[in-house]
């Protein structure tokens, strides 16, 4: 069975827990999802689970893609996500799987795509060190040196430079399920996810 | 989306916290877990900043303990607080009392708020 599910950021709050404490929590709305297609070794050469979150008028969904969500329901979606299992004999085509699938203290990882923060320099990108303000001083967010001379005679491939930053599938681990709110499928993590608000993220339950 | 986030944060809501200010002196009565027993410990002093919001609204109360100024943050609406008592209505110009922080004994004294 699957444990991945598809969802979206809305936005980050505090709530108290039990003892008292105040908890940074992220708000998602996860699921629920429904599986679009089924892949097996047998046909595919690999076992995994497509998933499709938030739905879409049928009118509204492209011919081929409509075909394709035949298949399984009669609903069509927005997103489409492929999630690899171990096994997926006991899942059938067109199931829906929602937010029970987790239940509070969990550990989860999500996937997001990051804000993007266009043509970042070297101090914000990657977190070099700057220059003094004052006293003379010009070097102020200048990246310093990028190489030798003679030998190599070339700036090394992957040296970090300035460049677009954002925009990039990020991960965060180990993520802690604060409290899960089944019928409206809200789930508070513990801890800030990658991406801005309505972002799709991917949420993976650990273990 | 943001109703969500507003429904969260309003169902934290705790109504039986009395309104107070900057300058007020209130009695917060903390529960402390020691163990398997919890019990009640006051903190008397006075208000010296307030911030606005739910989940996130915050106080601060200022203490002269042993001689020393003592300060301790609350969240407003948090469960560890079992009741507040408000002592003494004082009268302030200002929201953020910082400058009671530079002065000590009678100066530091904030006057009552009368009501004619």
């Amino acid at each position: 069975m699957s444990t991945s599910l598809l969802g979206k950021k809305i936005g980050m709050t505090s709530v108290f827990s039990s003892d008292g404490r105040l908890v940074p929590v992220t708000v998602l709305q996860v699921g629920p999802c429904v599986v679009t297609q089924v892949k097996t070794v047998e046909t595919d050469g690999y076992n995994a689970l497509q998933m499709g979150f938030e739905e879409k008028s049928m009118e509204k969904v492209t011919k081929p893609l409509a075909g394709h969500f035949k298949k399984a329901s009669d609903k069509g979606f927005k997103h489409l996500r492929e999630f690899r299992s171990d096994s997926v004999e006991d899942v059938e085509l067109g199931t829906t799987i929602g937010i029970d699938t987790f239940s509070v203290g969990d550990k989860i990882t999500i996937s997001g795509i990051s804000k993007g923060r266009g043509f970042q320099g070297t101090i914000k990108r990657h977190g070099f060190s700057r220059g003094p303000e004052t006293h003379g001083n010009r070097n102020h967010r200048k990246p310093g040196s990028v190489g030798n001379s003679a030998w190599p005679g070339k700036i090394i491939k992957g040296k970090k430079m300035p460049g677009h930053m954002g925009v990039d599938r990020n991960t965060v681990k180990n993520l802690t399920v604060i409290d899960i709110k089944q019928d409206e499928n809200i789930l508070l993590v513990k801890g800030a996810v990658p991406g801005s608000k309505t972002g799709i993220i991917e949420v993976k339950k650990v273990g | 989306m943001a109703n969500i986030i507003e429904k969260l944060e309003k169902e934290q809501l705790r109504l039986d916290i009395p309104e107070f200010d900057s300058g007020d002196t209130v009695k917060v009565h903390v529960k402390i877990r020691e163990g398997e027993k919890e019990r009640i410990q006051a903190f008397q002093g006075v208000v010296i900043k307030k911030t606005k919001g739910f989940a996130g609204a915050r106080f601060t109360v200022r203490k002269i303990s042993g001689g020393i100024g003592v300060e301790r943050i609350f969240p407003l609406y948090s469960p560890i607080i079992d009741k507040i008592e408000i002592v003494t209505r004082g009268r302030v110009r200002r929201s953020k009392l910082y400058y009671l922080r530079n002065l000590r004994g009678k100066a530091a004294r904030i006057k009552e708020k009368r009501f004619v």
